[in-house]
């Protein structure tokens, strides 16, 4: 099949859906690669380089009668109306806000693949467009921000006088804010992030930065949901929201620099910074809202522009993915040919649109003349809330008996009855023997339980050593008349008496060297 | 010097005592280095109290073999290289093994054969419980000797470490079984017969060979601590021959522990007990070859110092190659320069890495690697999506994303290093050929791992010199 790359037109879009890399991964794939012409010259990629990858240069108008095309933005309309009746499109959809894009894409048959909706797992972790480009949104935030921050973002004491570090507050440690918090970290500033979901926190401090508690539990109506079982955040309820905005509120007069990066799947984002705490801020601060297009999480925000309240610049770019297109497009068209290699298993250049790999049906929002979207939920909890553990624990312990009560009981009765039954032929003496055997079986089991595992080798050096105890065995039979058992014990004693002695020696070596 | 009874039973009650508490001494850091002593005290009261026991003669044969053995095994240990520690122990347990094998033959010997007509009821299940007991003493110890000495050889490399495959063996190993259990009776029936007792032993000596033979090599931690837990249950087996309960109470322990510890390493490879065992790991799932993976990227020592010197932290991932090369040394050197840098660097040891429980911890405290940079799979796996550069030395399958993604691989639901989440991987490796399962690694392939081919010791010290 051919895989047509057409040029972005939306305003401002410097991506394009394939670098020349890709290109050849595709050629490999068993794909025809039809690349409009100019397609990535925003990106510094040259024609020559796509034609040198494999490619094939095109008009726009051919480009668009390709059997699959791979794009950054949804099309529009007319560029639906260009595709080929039955074929099949990848790209960011943004499926729950354009129902009209989705009614076109069905009415064409064009089945598609809607970028945003791979599900947060570790198989799909390549495909993960999303997560690649908000690294980059969030690198670019921190840029945009001390690029019209009139200070440095590191603290230095000079000759000429001292300068205070920046303080810089980020909001929501998704993958985007990560990146914030990292690249603030590196140029000097102090950090400090906020996040709804507890469990982040170790993510936070993991990048160097300060996480910022609210002394106010969301209540767990449903134990069961998971606040985060989708990796993403949702929507709080009313009193947590109070609680969060009296820290921000707080936050905003002592930090130079506001990143935030709030958003909701499918909703639009929430109100985080209002137009007091602006206010309240120190001239010259700066506001980067990363969720501009989805409507700001500052009040203040107009989508693409940077805008002045009294001395404080609030930057509402949408495009700052767009900003390193050259990374962006090759990290997108990595996630395109991630995602190629999971429809194409055969590598025969054809796509195969297998709805029983969740990945795929997750992402799949039309298919040949159906909507398929919304997917049926999937669980992929990225990491479960530690709070959460301890409430689930009386459902947890039930979970982990794989033995049915009927079965164990009845395991337990025939072993009684075993035991009874030997019990009742055998003589006393056997019976206190096996008695003493039993129970050191048990103590062998509960003493070993709990090694940790760096200790295993010498545990069982020790053991080893331990059961050369079968020495004393040979030592009660050596003073027998019979040469030949006097013979056979002798060597018994010999053989386990290395065994002892090699063993201890050896454990008594090896715990030398662990240290602290 | 003789001692009563009493003196003698109460050093053994204080003996068995001890060795708990060095067992459960090991299981800690901490207490560990008192465990071994507890155990080498409960020993040595052990061995003094049998010696002194009335009913021992001979005592000269007994002091001059203990002395040749003693001096024996502290050559051993003290010359082994800690690389070598599989082997070490795989050997001992075999020694072991022998040890009761002989020790049932002389039990048996020792019967008095004519007195049998004449036994009252009660005598006669006496007789047959000592004869059941001296049959299954000597069937565990034999299987426990073969099966250590093949261990020791796929460990040493002497026997081609995969495993072996014979027609029907799960058949063979169930007729061995039974046969041995035919024999039993037969044995107890004519209240003991030189020939059944002979044949058995020469089966269970084939059946532990046939055992361990057929488990693979990358199963050898699991099948080394099985092997230690038969052990245990011949010493159990030889103290009822002897109704001797510090021989049973040792044993047992050392049968249940070692049993425990197998389970635990197989429940950590994701792998059911029974069926490592059977040895019948691997061969169930089918191993496509004829995958085209696509091709590898190599790196050469200058980048690689280059990528680690750029990166905020840096997990190594070492694996039995690092072992083989004896590479442990340079790698703490590496790992001290990069310290130096300020670049956080840790280690990242699955728990079936080597070809023992622990063999890595072991190497790297060798190395003097402060254990607390040393973390396990648990700890750590969460880690790499957030780590810059990992380091993969000497491991394979351990590191095998197969086992996440690839439902038909044969290592297909183990807990795996998942490493490829990193934002670069590095494989120290020899050449591109597959693990000990005998399996091909699609992870040399992503697109975020380079190959640096050569040997691991080697390598680290080119990386050194130009970090």
């Amino acid at each position: 099949m051919i895989i047509g790359i057409p040029k972005e037109t939306l305003t401002g879009e410097s991506r394009v859906a394939s670098s020349p890399t890709a290109v050849a991964a595709l050629l490999k794939l068993g794909f025809e690669i039809q690349v409009q012409k100019g397609a990535g010259t925003k990106a510094s990629f040259t024609d020559q380089e796509f034609i040198d990858a494999g490619a094939t240069l095109v008009t726009k108008k051919n480009v668009w009668q390709s059997d699959i095309i791979f794009k950054v933005n949804c099309p529009n309309i007319e560029e639906i109306a260009l595709m080929k009746d039955g074929a099949h499109l990848i790209s960011f959809i943004a499926p729950a806000q354009n129902e009209v894009i989705l009614a076109a894409l069905k009415e064409r048959e064009i089945t598609t693949l809607a970028m945003e909706m791979v599900p947060r797992m570790t198989r799909s972790q390549s495909m993960d467009a999303l997560s690649s480009m908000a690294n980059i949104a969030g690198y670019r935030a921190v840029i945009e921000a001390t690029h019209h921050f009139g200070r440095f973002l590191t603290g230095q004491i000079t000759a000429a006088g001292k300068m205070p570090p920046a303080k810089v507050m980020i909001i929501g440690a998704g993958v985007a804010g990560l990146a914030a918090i990292g690249t603030a970290g590196s140029l000097g500033a102090i950090v400090r992030a906020f996040d709804t979901r507890p469990e982040v926190k170790e993510q936070i401090e993991s990048m160097g930065a300060e996480f910022l508690e609210l002394d106010y539990e969301e209540p767990e109506p449903d134990s069961q949901a998971e606040g985060s079982g989708d990796g993403y955040a949702k929507e709080m309820s009313k009193a947590f929201i109070d609680a969060e905005m009296a820290l921000f509120a707080e936050q905003a007069k002592d930090v130079d620099i506001i990143i935030t990066t709030a958003m909701i799947p499918g909703k639009p984002a929430p109100k985080l910074i209002t137009a007091e705490m602006v206010e309240s801020m120190k001239t010259g601060s700066i506001v980067v809202d990363l969720s501009a297009a989805g409507g700001g999480n500052c009040e203040l925000t107009q989508a693409g522009k940077v805008v002045n309240a009294n001395g404080v610049k609030i930057i509402g770019y949408t495009d700052l993915v767009s900003r390193l297109p050259n990374q962006s497009s090759q990290l997108y068209s990595n996630n395109l040919v991630s995602l190629t290699k999971l429809l194409c298993k055969e590598k025969d250049g054809t796509l195969n649109i297998d709805f029983d790999d969740v990945v795929i049906r997750n992402m799949t929002v039309v298919k040949q003349n159906e909507i398929t979207f919304p997917p049926p939920p999937i669980q992929v909890s990225a990491a479960p809330a530690a709070s959460k553990v301890a409430a689930n624990q009386p459902a947890e312990v039930k979970a982990e008996e794989p033995i049915s009560p009927i079965k164990k009981h009845a395991f337990i009765v025939a072993g009684a009855l075993l035991f009874a039954w030997v019990a009742s032929v055998a003589p006393a003496d056997f019976l206190s023997h096996f008695t003493v055997f039993v129970l050191a079986c048990v103590i062998g089991y509960n003493v070993v339980w709990n090694v940790s595992h760096s200790l295993h080798t010498p545990l069982m050096s020790v053991t080893n050593a331990i059961s050369g105890i079968i020495v004393v065995g040979a030592v009660l039979q050596v003073g027998n008349e019979n040469p030949l058992i006097q013979l056979l014990a002798g060597v018994a004693i010999l053989i386990a008496t290395i065994n002892i002695v090699g063993g201890f020696v050896v454990t008594k070596r090896m715990l030398k060297m662990f240290r602290k | 010097m003789e001692l009563s009874q009493g003196l003698i039973s109460a050093a053994y009650i204080l003996a068995a005592l001890l060795f708990i508490f060095s067992l459960s001494g090991l299981s800690k850091q901490e207490t560990a280095e008192t465990g071994n002593w507890y155990g080498i005290v409960g020993m040595a009261i052990a061995l003094i109290a049998t010696i002194a026991d009335p009913r021992v003669d001979n005592v000269w044969i007994i002091l001059v073999t203990m002395v040749i053995g003693a001096s024996i095994g502290l050559q051993l240990a003290k010359k082994v290289e800690m690389t070598q520690m599989p082997e070490l122990v795989a050997i001992l347990h075999s020694f072991v093994g022998l040890a009761a094998v002989l020790v049932g033959f002389n039990s048996y010997f020792e019967m008095d054969h004519s007195a049998l007509t004449n036994f009252t009821n009660q005598q006669q299940i006496a007789t047959n419980i000592h004869l059941v007991e001296v049959f299954l003493g000597v069937f565990i110890g034999s299987v426990t000797f073969t099966g250590s000495i093949v261990a020791f050889g796929k460990l040493r490399g002497i026997i081609n470490s995969s495993s072996l495959m014979l027609p029907h063996r799960h058949k063979l190993n169930l007729a061995a079984g039974v046969a041995s259990f035919m024999l039993m009776v037969l044995f107890v029936q004519q209240g003991g017969g030189d020939g059944a007792l002979f044949l058995m032993t020469f089966i269970a000596l084939a059946f532990g060979w046939h055992l361990v033979a057929s488990i693979g090599g990358a199963d050898m931690p699991v099948v080394v601590s099985m092997l230690n837990s038969y052990s245990g249950w011949a010493a159990a087996a030889a103290g009822f021959m002897l109704s001797n309960d510090l021989l049973i109470v040792t044993g047992a322990l050392v049968g249940s522990s070692g049993a425990i510890l197998s389970y635990i390493m197989c429940k950590a490879m994701n792998r059911s007990f029974i069926s490592v065992i059977a040895g019948g790991f691997g061969t169930d799932a089918v191993v496509n070859d004829d995958v085209d993976y696509g091709d590898y990227v190599e790196i050469n020592a200058d980048a690689v110092a280059d990528m680690l010197s750029n990166a905020k932290s840096v997990i190594i991932a070492p694996g039995y190659g690092m072992a083989v090369a004896q590479a442990q040394y340079p790698v703490y050197e590496m790992t001290r320069a990069l310290k130096e840098k300020g670049i956080d660097i840790r280690f990242a040891i699955h728990p079936v890495a080597g070809r023992l429980p622990g063999h890595m911890n072991v190497l790297l405290a060798e190395a003097k690697v402060p254990y607390d940079i040393v973390l396990g799979m648990e700890e750590i796996n969460d880690d790499f999506a957030e780590t810059d550069v990992v380091l993969v030395i000497g491991a394979n399958d351990t590191v095998n994303p197969s086992a996440a993604e690839d439902p038909t691989s044969p290592i297909a639901g183990m807990p795996v290093l998942e490493v490829w989440h990193a934002k670069n991987v590095v494989v120290f490796k020899r050449s591109m050929s597959p693990g000990y399962a005998g399996v091909q690694n699609p992870l040399f392939y992503k697109d975020n791992t380079k190959i640096f081919f050569g040997d691991a010791k080697a390598s680290c010290l080119n990386i050194l010199d130009k970090l």
